[in-house]
């Protein structure tokens, strides 16, 4: 395999990074909204893998390994949220869930 | 590289894929095929460990948590509102800008290095067992806390309160 | 690990410990005597806050570097451990009388506070981003507890979903950072900034996204959008500690990562970080005046607050100055800690059970009716003001002192002018509460009573002899 440079790496986790963050502030639904930030955490991954690789440090694999982690916990508690606000509610349209002026 | 250039392409339209389809299973499956790719990645860079556990946590339990959510609510077909008429292009402009920026910015210095062979050992799971129980013993212990915060807090939000059980 | 270890974490060890005991022993509580829990969950931050203080004076690193006791840490847990007790005094009758009465509401305060003081004590990266997720995923599921109330469910939803993304950017943060140094130790990343061995664009890079991540936690501008709304919507005993220990905790992880991470790139950020601050002054007080109900203007007024401890960090450009910054900042979190929980005790005393009693016109006749409660408001909104004699004059003023040290002059100058704008709004309670006839109805509660009492009479007393808890403030110093 031929060498890639690093740099490579990290414009590919920045363009989803914003892709990611664009999600987030263009999609009203809010399952979507919460799997474009699913997506930016995975980019941040991607940029810690490839810096770890490039500097032979383990570190950042250990980093990700936390932030997976903590993903799953995010997402446990985020859909119970999203259940919670559908029943009372019957929609999970961020626009649609403005009582609150906002 | 050309392996690395096909991957990309791949995250990226699925990626984009995941921003622009309109039914929400289409979202989470374009964004499973997107962990997907950055699990190769991961292999590509030398971390078997970290691509196995993307493909059971990501893609395994935590895409399926989603569509079973989305199944559930059955707000799959959820129409967008469109009263952020004039907000949509200036994000994505921004976005643009921002995309083009970084890259510019990233090709113009290039004293990151390179990733060649990766060695074998580096991500291999001895390594990170190692690891995670010496040096990052505490991070690893407070990360069960938080497990078991996120699941006590799951279980209060889906239990009712009692005044709402009476009304 | 050794004693040492331990030692450095004892506090938060034994709290972790008492808070999943007290999530097992709830189960033998009846319904109708929750209140013992919180007496259990109170019991269990005064033994903590015991054992903190014991440790005064001491430094340790535990945990291969991870962690650190300093005073610096010291200051900040005892004042989310006194934070926390004052959550649990408001909430106590609150929750009971609102029908969300339930044993892991106090667990999860308990919980969130082991994440609080874990950022006060984090040495590395890794552990602020765990401890700010431990910190924020327990005050989601607070601010969404009244599940049959539509609007505390959407304060849930909002302040869960900005948090979630504000994580997202304080992750790529920390990537960019570890990329370009090579570590998320902050002593390794100073020193690799420090040797010119980093890629300055890639810190600079990391360190703005770490600063977007912990502006929202914060509430600064641009990023205070949810605040009103979360701050509205979440039940009020969990706004109240919110706006207190969420601030706490973000500001003391600011401080430590910007003062012992990046200390040689402050020069290039503390322009910007006055921008920010006085743009965070600016907003929060001019949008404050227009608000009706005293939730949503108490929001504002705690990102203006947010503003004025930002400015502390326009002061770390100047080495020296820096730890007076810090115990500046420290000191007005202190001055504004005790008097935001004495303002939601009133508050939450004139709640009524549906929501209603919220409006500011709603505290007409208060002066009247209830003269003890009338006076406290008074004191506090002064506090808030900056009006002698109470603390938040005497937090402001060792602010402004360092900003001007700094040479922000404009700065200090915006933080002068905003006070002003903000004496308008604060003052109007006062105007209404005594000028206006009205019958407001208030709860009686006896621990209601005594935070807003015991705030009172802290936020004046403190403020005659502020030098000796200055002098505390000032011996907080980071290692």
């Amino acid at each position: 395999m031929n060498a890639v440079p690093v740099n490579y790496y990290i414009i590919l986790s920045a363009i989803l990074f914003t892709i990611g963050a664009l999600g987030v502030l263009i999609r009203r639904n809010a399952l979507v909204i919460f799997m474009s930030i699913e997506l930016m955490l995975n980019a941040a991954n991607l940029a810690l893998v490839a810096f770890s690789s490039a500097n032979a440090q383990l570190d950042g694999q250990i980093f990700v390994f936390f932030i997976m982690t903590v993903a799953a916990a995010e997402v446990a508690v985020g859909l119970a949220l999203i259940v919670a606000v559908f029943r009372t509610k019957k929609s999970i349209d961020v626009d649609q869930i403005n009582v609150l002026k906002g | 590289m050309t392996v690395f250039i096909i991957l990309a392409l791949v995250a990226i339209i699925t990626a984009l894929g995941m921003l622009i389809s309109r039914n929400a299973v289409y979202s989470a499956l374009f964004l499973v095929l997107n962990f997907a790719t950055v699990a190769v990645f991961y292999l590509l860079l030398g971390a078997p460990f970290i691509a196995i556990t993307q493909v059971t946590v990501y893609a395994g339990a935590i895409m399926v948590l989603f569509l079973f959510v989305i199944m559930l609510l059955g707000t799959d077909e959820l129409e967008d509102t469109d009263n952020l008429t004039w907000q949509r292009p200036l994000a994505i402009g921004l976005a643009v800008v921002l995309v083009v920026e970084g890259i510019y910015l990233m090709l113009s210095q290039n004293t990151l290095g390179f990733i060649t062979t990766p060695s074998e050992d580096l991500g291999s799971p001895q390594a990170i067992g190692d690891m995670l129980f010496s040096k990052y013993l505490l991070p690893f212990e407070a990360t069960s806390i938080l497990l078991l915060v996120a699941m006590v807090g799951a279980i209060v939000l889906t239990v009712k309160n009692k005044k709402g059980e009476q009304s | 690990m050794n004693q040492a270890d331990f030692y450095s974490l004892l506090p938060i060890i034994v709290l972790t410990t008492w808070s999943a005991l007290l999530l097992i022993v709830d189960l033998f509580i009846d319904d109708k005597k929750k209140g013992i829990t919180a007496v259990l969950a109170a019991a269990g931050l005064a033994l903590t806050m015991g054992l903190t203080l014991s440790q005064t004076g001491q430094t340790v690193i535990g945990f291969n570097g991870m962690v650190i006791l300093d005073g610096f840490s010291t200051f900040v847990n005892t004042l989310l451990l006194f934070s926390g007790l004052m959550a649990i005094s408001v909430a106590y009758g609150y929750i009971k009388r609102r029908g969300i009465e339930r044993g892991e509401y106090y667990s999860l305060i308990l919980f969130s506070i082991v994440g609080m003081m874990l950022m006060a004590q984090a040495r590395d990266l890794i552990v602020v981003f765990i401890a700010l997720e431990m910190l924020s995923i327990p005050l989601y599921v607070l601010a969404a507890i009244d599940n049959s109330n539509a609007k505390s469910e959407e304060a849930g939803i909002k302040y869960f979903l900005l948090g979630a993304f504000s994580g997202g950017f304080v992750v790529y943060g920390v990537a960019l950072v570890f990329g370009a140094t090579g570590s998320t130790a902050f002593a390794e990343i100073a020193a690799s900034i420090a040797t010119g061995n980093a890629e300055t664009l890639l810190v600079l890079a990391g360190a703005a996204l770490i600063l977007v991540g912990f502006g929202f936690k914060v509430g600064a501008v641009p990023f205070q959008m949810w605040t009103p709304d979360v701050y509205e919507g979440a039940p009020t005993s969990v706004t109240a500690f919110m706006a207190a220990g969420a601030k706490i905790a973000g500001f003391s992880a600011l401080m430590r990562v910007f003062a012992t991470a990046f200390p040689d790139i402050a020069v290039d950020i503390a322009p910007v970080l006055a921008v920010i601050a006085a743009l965070t002054m600016i907003v929060g007080n001019v949008a404050a005046i227009a608000q009706k109900n005293i939730k949503r203007m108490l929001a504002y007024s705690s990102i203006a607050h947010a503003g004025y401890i930002l400015m502390a960090f326009a002061a770390f450009a100047n080495p020296a100055l820096r730890d007076d910054a810090i115990s500046a900042g420290i000191f007005y979190l202190v001055a504004y800690a005790i008097t935001s929980f004495g303002t939601w005790a009133i508050v939450i005393s004139l709640e009524k059970e549906d929501g209603k009693g919220l409006a500011i016109e709603d505290y007409a006749g208060l002066g009247r009716t209830k003269p003890l409660m009338a006076a406290a408001m008074t004191i506090f909104m002064l506090s808030l003001t900056g009006i002698p004699p109470t603390l938040g004059l005497i937090g402001k003023l060792y602010l402004f002192r360092v900003v001007v040290e700094a040479q922000f002059m404009w700065l200090a100058l915006i933080g002068i002018l905003t006070s002003l704008i903000s004496a308008y709004y604060y003052l109007r309670v006062i105007v209404i509460m005594y000028m206006k006839e009205g019958e407001p109805e208030t709860v009686s509660e006896s621990w209601l009573t005594f935070t807003w009492g015991a705030m009172a009479v802290l936020t004046v007393v403190l403020s005659l002899i502020p030098a000796s808890l200055f002098a505390w403030a000032s011996g907080a110093l980071m290692k």
